[in-house]
């Protein structure tokens, strides 16, 4: 079975301060099977994508097949199950119910019971979908995109309100359900998150593809650490050729290196320099690395 | 349709106990106040029906127009809450979305008849069990245009502007419709009464006493309702859920 194709996909929206370019052109095909994770920063594209998978938005230019068939006919046959960014529970339903309810509108549902087990919720079964906490209520939501046994499963930064355990076991779930040999495509903000539990990371800033490829490649992109040193009068030539390090700029007494391998450049710098004092290794954080890989971007975005 | 969904939808709407009290308990509260005051009254203004049996119609109207328009303010809540999105990721084909809201809309206007029915009764109204039937057959068929109302505002307004929509709304329809007195033979009231698709529904009582309802007239009225709000209903409706 042929996968997921977004061929030349674009998409801008009209808003009070002018067009959105929310998408320009991205060219992804993920194979049957596959779990990519699309990173990237709030803005970047991600959602209006997803949206363009779903068949929820219609695509200004290119074209969406999921499985070889448009988005539409991939909803209609039971294919896809999604767990949206946004959305509220109905009310008046109690959680086995309303799992029920949606399980009804698939060809080939998964059990309640084994949903809500799979999802962590068999305890809450009983409850009012509007008496659930946040965390409780992203994992029923979850159990609504899964009950289908859905083909492909979308993911729009589904963690968001969920706590550190929560995630854990939320992934953990995701995995499982991917080695039933799943297609698995979720959003995210976190690089943390897209490490662990994709098999490949498509990088998205201001509606394009920036980087697309395994997790430890695109970590070496946009994972880089500053180590900040009290280092005076060093010859700043000498610290650029540390290992690891990739620039070095002066700040007053001290100096800021930035890493692609804060390790080893850390080890190299203190035997070189063991007078270094103050030092502290920060991620440089996913914004700051967005920026270096795009350069201007950001004033394309509002001018193009 | 699916059945498992549709007895889903039926359950929620009548779990909801505040939704379901206040949109039954209007009607009869306003059906005793006013038949109450007038149960005496054999022939009123000229309508030719007894005081009760004219207001039993008269708030089933009243009563059914708002349990169809509620259907609307329930699509408009769920397409605030961003379930209409979850929906459209599903098989469910959106018709087969807004049959279940519209079938809703109609256990509630029956549970209204049934209420108001059972209220009349008291006051003394005698109907055979036939032409009850029938009546209240006719009553189901006069609110096609409103069921399309519903799903017309629900697509159109949000959740805030909806309620005070449906009030006005239902206020004027059933004043000019002719809920709360009857409507005179002649005069502007009578001309803009005969055009309104809630005039017609009041109308529905003479079947009680065996004579014709609508006429040719008022089967017009509706039908060019009907067809011009489900038209409206229906583009509203594609805009909002096209798949693609």
């Amino acid at each position: 079975m042929s996968g997921i194709a977004l061929a030349g996909l674009s998409k801008t929206y009209r808003s009070p301060e002018g067009p959105v370019h929310a998408v320009r052109g991205i060219d992804v095909s993920i194979a049957a099977g596959e779990t990519v994770a699309l990173l990237g920063p709030n803005g970047a594209g991600k959602s209006t994508t997803i949206d363009m998978l779903l068949g929820l938005a219609r695509p200004d230019a290119g074209e969406v097949t999921v499985f070889g068939r448009p988005p539409a006919q991939a909803v209609a046959d039971g294919a896809i199950g999604a767990m949206l960014q946004t959305g509220e529970l109905i009310r008046d339903l109690d959680v086995r119910e309303l799992v029920a309810m949606v399980a009804s509108l698939y060809p080939r549902p998964l059990g309640v019971e084994e949903t809500l087990e799979l999802c962590g919720i068999g305890d809450i079964g009983g409850r009012r979908t509007h008496k659930l906490s946040g965390g409780q209520t992203q994992r029923v939501r979850f159990a609504i995109a899964l009950v289908s046994d859905p083909e492909l499963l979308v993911l729009d930064e589904p963690t968001v309100a969920m706590d550190v355990e929560g995630r854990h076991s939320f992934w953990t779930t995701m995995r499982a359900f991917a080695a039933r040999g799943k297609t698995v495509l979720f959003a995210t903000h976190y690089l943390e998150e897209a490490d662990a539990y994709a098999d490949r990371v498509v990088l998205m800033a201001h509606g394009r593809v920036v980087a697309d490829g395994p997790p430890t490649e695109i970590k070496g992109l946009v994972g880089s650490r500053t180590i900040r040193a009290t280092l005076p009068g060093v010859d700043l030539g000498a610290l650029e050729a540390l290992p690891g390090v990739t620039g070095a700029e002066r700040r007053g007494e001290a100096v800021v290196l930035v890493c692609a391998d804060s390790d080893a450049a850390i080890r190299a710098l203190l035997s070189a320099y063991p007078e270094a004092a103050d030092i502290e290794i920060a991620g440089a954080g996913l914004e700051q690395a967005f920026l270096q890989l795009t350069g201007d971007g950001a004033a394309e975005a509002v001018t193009a | 349709m699916n059945a498992t969904y549709l007895r889903f939808e039926l359950l929620r709407t009548l779990r909801n106990r505040r939704f379901l009290f206040l949109s039954l308990g209007f009607p009869l509260v306003f059906y005793l106040l006013v038949a109450g005051s007038a149960r005496g009254v054999k022939n009123l203004g000229g309508s030719g029906l007894s005081a009760p049996l004219y207001y039993m119609v008269g708030l089933v109207a009243f009563g059914t127009m708002s349990a169809m328009l509620s259907s609307g303010a329930r699509i408009a809540a769920e397409r605030q809450a961003g379930w209409h999105r979850q929906v459209r990721i599903t098989p469910l084909p959106p018709s087969a979305y807004l049959r279940a809201k519209v079938v809703t809309g109609y256990l509630m206007a029956l549970l209204t008849i049934l209420v108001l029915s059972v209220a009349g009764a008291a006051m003394g109204v005698r109907i055979p069990a036939g032409r009850w039937l029938e009546m209240v057959g006719l009553i189901l068929v006069g609110l096609i245009p409103f069921a399309a109302l519903g799903i017309l505002i629900g697509h159109l307004l949000s959740v805030e502007s909806i309620g005070p929509a449906m009030g006005g709304g239902i206020a004027l329809l059933a004043f000019l419709g002719g809920t709360w007195f009857p409507i005179p033979d002649h005069g502007v009231l009578h001309v803009v009464g005969q055009l309104l698709p809630s005039y017609w529904l009041v109308q529905a009582g003479h079947i009680a006493l065996g004579g014709a309802a609508w006429g040719t007239r008022g089967w017009i009225v509706m039908a060019a309702w009907s067809i011009v709000l489900a038209r409206l209903a229906m583009r509203a409706f594609e805009r909002d859920t096209t798949r693609v």
